[in-house]
């Protein structure tokens, strides 16, 4: 099943914020969950990466999107 | 040419035995260290528990445990907001005075300007949406990151378990902070 069912809008937060609403939303889910992250933390694009290296949650997908945004599809492993 | 066969030495399974016995001790009292940030929270100034706080906070929702040990100025930091003058006697409550309470009131090691400089970080932080420190405090307790205060700092500056913020660890001495300190993979000094 690889279907997003969480999306966390972290838009307009900065360090740690994305990574803490990302983390609190983890919590509650079942694991191999998808999840969306949107962000527009420049600093997420080093970050979320190493957060899942961190945390041994899977980084399916990070893109940037057409309005110079950020968005993140995060697999809850751990 | 003449081959001398080598001899083989004669070892006791007694002998063996020992130094097996040997190695699992030495083995036992060697360190594990854990996937663990250990922070010793020595500065009180907001350029200090500012990064001390987003530390802790990412660590925890990295899924990695975190404490956070507060000794001298780093313990006014975690005064409750409404304490104004704490301790006893007058030197405790001068140092109380100079010192306000609580990360809203810390200052800046560098340009403080009588407050101008913490007020333009904050509203800064603000505009760049950054959880203030007293908020990645309450964040902190809520990711279950482990918030100790010192015993000793807090007895030499006369803070009391009460004029403390809620959801704190009961306090410990130096040889618990070096114990947080040694299990930890990451131990840093702030």
């Amino acid at each position: 099943m690889d279907v997003i069912t969480h999306t966390v809008d972290a838009k307009g937060q900065s360090c740690p914020g994305p990574l803490v609403a990302l983390a609190r939303a983890l919590k509650d889910a079942q694991t191999g969950d998808l999840f969306e992250l949107l962000a527009t933390d420049p600093g997420s694009r080093s970050d979320v990466p190493s957060w899942a290296d961190l945390s041994g949650n899977e980084l399916l997908d990070a893109e940037t999107l057409d309005d110079g945004s950020f968005r993140y599809v995060i697999r809850k492993v751990a | 040419m003449a081959t001398t066969e080598a001899e083989i030495p004669t070892t006791s399974l007694a002998d063996l035995l020992q130094r097996v016995e040997a190695l699992e001790a030495e083995q036992r009292r060697q360190i594990k260290k854990k996937n663990k940030l250990a922070i010793i929270a020595w500065g009180g100034s907001l350029d200090q528990i500012w990064p001390t706080t987003i530390l802790a906070t990412t660590a925890a929702a990295s899924g990695m445990e975190a404490s956070v040990f507060f000794t001298f100025w780093g313990l006014f930091a975690i005064v409750k907001p409404g304490v104004r003058i704490t301790g006893e006697n007058w030197m405790q409550k001068m140092m109380s005075v100079m010192n306000p309470g609580s990360a809203q009131k810390a200052k800046l090691s560098r340009y403080h300007f009588a407050g101008v400089g913490p007020a333009m970080f904050k509203k800064l932080a603000d505009d760049h949406q950054v959880a203030k420190p007293e908020e990645l405090i309450s964040l902190a307790n809520d990711l279950g990151v482990r918030l100790i205060p010192c015993q000793m700092t807090m007895d030499l500056l006369g803070l009391k378990r009460e004029d403390l913020i809620d959801g704190l660890e009961e306090p410990i001495g130096a040889a618990t902070a070096i114990a947080e300190m040694r299990d930890a993979a990451i131990s840093l000094f702030i």
